[in-house]
């Protein structure tokens, strides 16, 4: 769906050209190759990494239609919303396709399910590989019916003439037909004929999730599936010295107490005989603790001073311009959780030299080679399927449980191992979300526009995913330990930490710098949006400040400082639904805030509109009505993308309100649900509501984590506005918005 | 030897009397509804009922289940056959990864056991035990909200 709407080739034209063998001329008229926007040559979407048709689609002798991708269902909803797709252009029914998502050993290696990427990468291929499909199948229908295409549609699964005669799609392949190269432009349908794409189609998963039909790795049971538990360290980098096995051994149902260096595991008969084992074993073990980890108090000031390489991502003209009034303001996000409910879970069995995993890791194929370099086996050799555990949010414990899983069932080959994290050592070790740190300016001239704006940001990396086995936990902890990779941040245009660094807004003269830093102190990876979270706080705090400064209202100076349409459409559209009147002053305690962004400034567009309230005598938070405007290109599931945006307004509501990681010198304190506080129901806004804005043909826009920015924003600006005092650091959690607003 | 009665079935139950009822449902029931989420009665995620009242089924022994009246989600209905909370979760589209949604809805059933026309504010404080990652929420209220109108309008209906 990356080629715009003038670029799509209408079916009458790619029948009217007809011919089975010239395909290729069929699908590629000769003035359409010849097309101004010249993306000729290659496919759209991950179609141009992996071109074969049949590698995306397969049709078989029962008319079995199989969809393959090699994205994974993480709770988003991408399964039902890649049906859609490939129903819409295939002309069936979404209930008649199986789709098969991320498996080493049948999808396409579409690396990780991150970064909002998979209705761009793999739904974009999917769509256009099915339309490259039934122009095939139309065109074998023609020769066998021996009749002109244009005569031909395509209908519930057949090909239908118009005498009435049809041909089933089952019918019409029985070998290689569906085995071609995808050609670079395909016979998409006009979006104004969708009947399937657009709709709100239910979650292909819901019922069988909500009546306890298998639907997690946490659910699969094998035949002889041992339960184990892995012991971890009290703090990073812990050393073994020390345990008493042979007690543990002596402990029911236990079958095998694995150690390997620091890394001591048990598997045993039944799950609460691995617990109990686990917690015997815990009692006895001997640690040399090594961990100096930085003051929590003190981290922000810990982190600017580590060795950081600095790269200018925007510079243009005098970002020094001190206009008539400016802005300086330092804005901090703490370390913070995936925290999903359910805590990492991985089955591995390891038979005949091969090591098969069952997996909710984000990225099958990096895992499996991380695997492989780990257990020293031949990638081949290494099968990772994925199967739904509990939503991850990003990059959480679940590669490190697939490493414990195979390092155990290694001991005891031929018996699947199943391998659940406790919940304290899933607070305790899953690579958090990392602090960051941002220094920033802005001035505005007297006629209330921005003059200039600098912006510095400092952050450790935002992706230590396998990569080198070293990235997984229990790799750094065997007797001959592997390191982690190198951490490395993420180049522009998306970026890592520095994701959304560089406003949307026209400002004459700008400097934004991203201080990347290598050293990593507490463990991190890819928490959903990564940077964009803070900076999108940051720029959109600082948006509000600059408006006050000019004494505008914050959605007028917004719009002052956006020209791109479809900015300003969500925008309007958020202000218009909640009915946002121009510098309203609300009673004592009330506040009303709005943020916007585009996520990544290249993917879904985002705005949110919300009141609140400030308790004076609790510092509480408690959010009334929010609204939320999304652009997210073509429509596939307008449900889909509710759910996505309600999510994300909900758990970044929790993030900002609440949310951040403690520890002492030594080790992670928060390891739990009573530590780690997140948001309950009591805490929920009164109502939230979601305006999707449909783009038809245009390209799809990723919206898993459009939210999570503007709606800390959205909370920061209204607690300013409810308070008249702006407060910079993250959580806005009572006890800091106690001390902020002195009561 | 325990005997527990699960959705209305007796079953024995061997191995340690201290297990939590949990890991009884999920690997020797094969019961998939409650999940494992904290261990520590903090989440809500294992709950099932017992006699008709919500409990953490991770902190709860075997041993003092005897003779008492255990439902799981499995209880409530089944795929494609839904009882009317789960319909109403279907209707409402009411899961992101659907993880904690099983423990959602036997919280949800065990208020409308109790309480069949909740005020929103009753069913925002009943609900406060269980935790959602995915911020479905507001989805679960609705969906909660929609099953109680549709129970009291069942129940209204005249008995033919």
């Amino acid at each position: 769906m990356n080629a715009p709407v003038d670029m799509r080739v209408t079916r009458r034209l790619v029948l009217a050209t007809g011919g089975a063998v010239a395909v290729s001329f069929a699908l590629f008229p000769k003035s359409f190759a010849q097309d101004a926007s010249g993306t000729a040559g290659k496919p759209p979407g991950d179609l141009a990494k992996f071109p074969m048709l049949d590698s995306w689609i397969a049709i078989d002798a029962h008319g079995a239609i199989n969809v393959f991708t090699g994205k994974a269902e993480l709770g988003q909803g991408i399964k039902t919303a890649l049906i859609q797709c490939a129903a819409e252009e295939l002309d069936v029914d979404p209930a008649s396709i199986a789709l098969i998502t991320a498996d080493t050993e049948r999808t396409p290696n579409e690396k990780y399910t991150a970064g909002s990427h998979s209705m761009q990468d793999s739904g974009t291929a999917i769509l256009n590989a099915a339309a490259q499909v039934r122009a095939i199948l139309i065109e074998i229908a023609a020769k066998r019916l021996n009749v002109p295409p244009e005569q031909l549609h395509t209908k519930g699964g057949s090909v239908v003439a118009n005498d009435g005669r049809k041909i089933a799609y089952k019918d019409l392949v029985g070998g290689q037909e569906l085995h071609r190269t995808a050609q670079p432009k395909s016979p998409l349908k006009d979006p104004k004929d969708y009947r399937v794409i657009g709709k709100p189609l239910a979650r292909v998963d819901i019922p069988g999730k909500l009546t306890g039909k298998p639907s997690y790795v946490q659910d699969l049971r094998f035949d002889r599936m041992l339960h184990a538990r892995v012991v971890r360290p009290p703090s990073y980098g812990a050393k073994l010295a020390a345990v008493d096995i042979a007690a543990a051994e002596r402990l029911p149902g236990v079958v095998k107490v694995v150690r390997d260096g620091s890394f001591l595991a048990v598997a045993t008969q039944s799950e609460f005989q691995a617990i109990t084992a686990m917690n015997a074993l815990a009692d006895t073990a001997k640690w040399t603790e090594t961990a100096q980890l930085p003051k929590q108090t003190d981290i922000y000031a810990f982190l600017k001073k580590l060795p950081s390489q600095d790269t200018t991502i925007l510079d243009r003209g005098n970002p020094n311009e001190a206009g008539v009034r400016a802005v300086r303001a330092t804005y901090h996000r703490p370390y913070q959780i995936h925290g999903s409910i359910g805590p990492s879970c991985a089955i591995a069995k390891y038979e005949a030299k091969k090591l098969t995993v069952w997996t909710h890791s984000q990225g099958v194929y990096p895992l499996r080679d991380s695997l492989a370099a780990m257990m020293k086996m031949p990638a081949e050799q290494v099968h990772c399927i994925h199967v739904e555990g509990s939503g991850c949010y990003g990059h959480n414990a679940a590669d490190d449980a697939a490493g414990d899983a195979a390092l155990i069932a290694r001991a005891v080959p031929g018996r699947p191992v199943r391998v659940q994290w406790m919940r304290e050592q899933e607070h305790g070790w899953e690579p958090f979300g990392p602090a960051m740190v941002s220094d920033a300016y802005g001035a505005v001239d007297a006629s209330g526009k921005i003059v200039a704006w600098q912006y510095d940001v400092w952050s450790n990396t935002h992706s230590m995913r396998p990569g080198g086995p070293g990235n997984l936990l229990a790799a750094q902890y065997l007797a001959r330990p592997f390191a982690p990779d190198a951490p490395k941040p993420i180049p522009q245009p998306e970026g890592g930490g520095d994701r959304n660094a560089i406003p949307l807004y026209s400002v004459p003269n700008i400097r934004v710098v991203s201080h990347f830093i290598p050293q990593v102190p507490l463990r991190v990876s890819a928490l959903r949006s990564l940077g964009a979270y803070h900076n999108v706080f940051a720029v959109e705090s600082l948006m509000d400040e600059l408006a006050a400064a000019a004494n505008t209202d914050p959605i007028q100076f917004r719009l002052r400082h956006i020209d791109d349409p479809r900015a300003r459409d969500v925008i309007i559209k958020a202000a218009q639904e909640f009915g946002w009147k121009p510098n309203e002053r609300l009673a004592r305690g009330h506040g009303r805030g709005f943020a916007f962004a585009r996520y990544k400034n290249l993917a879904a567009y985002c705005a949110i509109a919300l009141e609140l309230t400030v308790e004076h005598e609790t510092g509480d938070i408690r959010l009334r009505r929010v609204v939320a405007a999304v652009d997210s290109g073509q429509v596939v599931n307008p449900d889909g993308i509710r759910n996505q945006i309600e999510g994300a307004i909900v758990q970044s509501a929790s993030w900002t309100i609440l949310e951040h990681v403690t520890f002492n010198t030594r080790e992670i304190t928060s390891r739990d649900w009573s530590s780690y506080p997140i948001l309950r129901f009591s805490n929920l806004p009164a109502s939230v509501e979601v305006h999707v804005i449909d783009r038809p043909g245009q390209p799809f826009l990723g919206t898993g984590e459009a939210g999570q920015g503007p709606m800390a924003a959205a909370i920061a600006n209204g607690v300013a506005h409810a308070t008249g005092v702006r407060i910079r650091a993250l959580p806005l959690s009572p006890a800091n918005l106690k001390a902020a607003i002195g009561i | 030897m325990t005997i527990l009665t699960v959705n209305g079935k007796e079953h024995n139950v061997g191995g340690d009397p201290n297990t939590p009822l949990l890991y009884v449902l999920r690997n020797d029931l094969r019961l998939n509804g409650a999940k494992f989420g904290c261990g520590l009665g903090q989440c809500g995620a294992c709950t099932v009922l017992v006699d008709h009242q919500p409990v953490y089924s991770c902190l709860l022994p075997v041993s003092v289940l005897e003779g008492r009246q255990i439902t799981t989600l499995e209880g409530l209905g089944k795929n494609g056959k839904p009882g009317p909370l789960q319909q109403a979760f279907i209707e409402e589209q009411a899961a992101q990864c659907g993880y904690c949604i099983p423990g959602m809805i036997m919280r949800a059933q065990g208020l409308l056991d109790h309480n069949p026309s909740p005020s929103e504010a009753d069913i925002r404080a009943y609900m406060q035990p269980n935790l959602c990652r995915c911020g479905t929420h507001m989805r679960i209220l609705r969906a909660i909200r929609r099953a109680a109108k549709e129970l009291r309008t069942v129940r209204a209906e005249p008995v033919r």
